[in-house]
């Protein structure tokens, strides 16, 4: 028994090794006092420091949050009526809206980008913050609402019905019991559609202007001219705050009352 | 759910001196509050309730009885307003409500799952029902501590819903829906999620809130005891329609049909043809050979087949031969202990067996015993005709 529990311990380490390692020497490089990621030549915190000074990257730094943020109210909104809507009215194709829904999250980003890119250009619409924003919400908000229909799932029918015996109309219903009963479910949808928008690189790629190029866009516009500790450091941050976002929302899906 | 072992001694202590007792001396008034007409509810192919007519009177307990699936808690729905009738006419007070929604009736339901929004505090749940119909916010505060003292329950405004036990939950419901003053007060088997020892205890508050309030309840329960004890009338619902309606000695001591006589309590249901009849009583050969006399004012003329229910409890069991209209000569086929009371199956004939209960005295030495030879013995008027033809 204890051969066997060393074995599969072993074998957990392998994985987790194989999973984490490159970004642990990621995160380690960008401590590193040297401008070649090969060879560790002592600690430092200038690249961080580095950051701070470039405009161009705050600019895009700047444009991720307020897309992510846009994105995410929009998602929030249409997530969660969507999956009361279905979930509260029975109308015909019901299950095919269900699943169309969710196809943004299956659909391979290129294609979603090159589709979308020509879909704004067929109705001619300029590239900018707009279409970013537009872009995002379209892959976010499945995630919003799939988190809100498993919420729904555990809801008793009669919570909206003592609403509504008491005097409430649908929509204060709604608002006032069915909104409350899931804000766990939006908090947590919310966070991973922030956290998702933050990090997407292709679809917005096809869909931003360089008006609005985002983190992701900057960085990977940054690694094509060539590596630098810079953008290990980037990377760090963006990977924790990554990390927080999914424990937050993790954490908000966990506490039930 | 957690447990609050001091709720149930408090009930008792309030319950002690006014133990309420089910009587037909209940304040029901004769004025109609709701008026059922014709009312059919349908969904799809199925019929859920089937052309009702119901009225219901001022200020009394009305109890919707039936089996699961019968359409009692349709009928419930209807008068809140979660359902609208497929055809006929719901009337509150005299004004047609039947297409009218739940947040314009005053009509409040106490749920079966209790419903307790769970992100609400205890007061601000009972205050709900009267911050949307917008009552200025000092008077809410003063009827949800009234509502929060009736059902005993003050001091605790403040708790949250998971920090109750069931039974303090089910008075939040209880709460909440009074607070609005409805007209009628809708119960939704409120009691079934209770032990067996709350539920009476409840069941006996209930009956009290009720007639110190003198606000008409309509109870919705499969529980045919529970219905007895707390109801001024019982309709007795079967497959949509209402079986039969009245009060509760009504019901059990004259059912007025084989449907309710079997549902309400236990019965021997017995078919047989007339035979004979000589104005004060009659005789009536049952299929298995046995003849009975019942009394002939309970026939129709013209009857020649009755079906008749003799309750358990009305068959008298001795060792000797008694002077009575109707007795047979039996053998306990079986003894079944039941605490209290003893459920003696006895063949009468060979294809007739009685189910007679007595109190239990088993421990005593003429306990009935299985194999023991008896007499049954059942007065003619405890013989209800309740089907002829």
């Amino acid at each position: 028994m204890a051969r066997v529990n060393a074995l599969f311990g072993g074998w957990t380490v392998l994985v987790l090794l194989f999973f984490y390692a490159p970004i642990g020497f990621l995160v380690a490089y960008s401590f590193n006092d040297s401008r070649l990621n090969i060879v560790w030549e002592g600690f430092t915190l200038k690249w961080y420091g580095m950051l701070w000074r470039d405009s161009r990257l705050l600019a895009a730094l700047e444009n991720s949050l307020l897309v992510a943020m846009a994105a995410t109210l929009l998602s929030v909104v249409i997530g969660t009526a969507g999956a009361w809507l279905l979930h509260r009215y029975r109308y015909r194709g019901v299950r095919t809206i269900s699943t169309l829904a969710f196809i943004p999250m299956v659909v391979p980003e290129i294609i979603m980008g090159i589709s979308l890119l020509v879909f704004f250009k067929t109705v001619e619409v300029g590239l900018g913050y707009g279409t970013v924003i537009i872009a995002h919400t379209t892959f976010c908000f499945p995630f919003v609402m799939a988190a809100v229909q498993a919420r729904l799932a555990g809801l008793d029918p009669s919570l909206e019905e003592a609403a509504l015996d008491l005097g409430a109309t649908p929509l204060e219903a709604f608002w006032h019991v069915i909104v409350p009963y899931l804000m766990p479910a939006i908090v947590s949808g919310g966070l991973m559609a922030f956290a998702l928008s933050m990090d997407e690189l292709i679809v917005t790629y096809f869909t931003s202007s360089s008006a609005s190029e985002t983190l992701p866009l900057r960085i990977y516009g940054m690694a094509k001219v060539g590596l630098n500790p810079m953008i290990n450091a980037l990377s760090t941050i963006f990977i924790v705050a990554t990390i927080v976002l999914l424990l937050a929302s993790e954490w908000v899906k966990r506490v039930r009352r | 759910m957690q447990n609050h072992p001091d709720t149930q001694l408090e009930w008792e202590f309030r319950l002690a001196p006014a133990p309420a007792a089910p009587a037909a001396d209940a304040p029901t008034s004769t004025e109609t509050m709701v008026d059922l007409r014709g009312v059919t509810k349908s969904f799809g192919s199925v019929t859920a309730v089937d052309n009702v007519d119901l009225t219901i009177r001022k200020g009394e307990f009305l109890t919707l009885l039936g089996p699961s699936g019968c359409g009692k808690t349709t009928l419930l729905r209807l008068l809140a307003g979660f359902e609208i009738p497929t055809s006929g006419q719901i009337l509150l007070e005299g004004r047609d409500v039947s297409g009218v929604p739940p947040y314009r009736r005053d009509v409040n339901q106490v749920f079966q799952s209790y419903a307790i929004f769970p992100h609400l505090s205890v007061a601000d749940n009972i205050a709900f029902g009267l911050k949307m119909r917008h009552v200025p916010a000092n008077e809410r505060r003063e009827r949800v501590e009234e509502a929060l003292a009736l059902v005993s329950l003050a001091g605790l405004g403040k708790r949250r819903p998971h920090e109750l036990s069931g039974g303090q939950r089910q008075r939040v419901a209880l709460a909440r829906a009074l607070v609005c003053r409805p007209k009628v007060l809708l119960l939704d088997e409120p009691l079934s999620a209770l032990d067996a020892k709350l539920r009476h205890a409840m069941q006996l508050e209930l009956k009290q809130l009720q007639r110190q309030l003198g606000i008409t309840f309509v109870f919705v329960t499969h529980d045919q005891e529970e219905a007895l004890i707390m109801s001024d009338r019982i309709a007795v619902i079967h497959r949509g329609r209402i079986d039969q309606l009245g009060t509760a000695t009504d019901i059990y001591h004259a059912p007025a049909s084989a449907f309710t006589a079997d549902f309400i309590g236990e019965a021997n249901l017995l078919d047989g043809d007339i035979v004979s009849s000589n104005g004060v009583t009659a005789h009536i050969r049952l299929d298995e050979g046995v003849e009975v006399a019942v009394r002939a004012s309970a026939l129709r003329s013209g009857s020649t087949r009755a079906l008749m229910s003799i309750r358990p409890e009305k068959i008298y069991i001795t060792r000797t031969k008694p002077a009575k209209d109707n007795c047979f000569k039996g053998v306990i086929e079986n003894e079944i202990f039941r605490g209290a009371m003893d459920e003696l199956r006895i063949r009468v004939a060979h294809n007739l067996q009685l189910m007679a209960v007595v109190a239990n005295e088993s421990a005593h030495e003429h306990a009935w015993h299985k194999g023991d030879t008896v007499y049954c013995a059942i007065h003619s008027d405890d013989i209800v005709v309740v089907e002829q033809k």
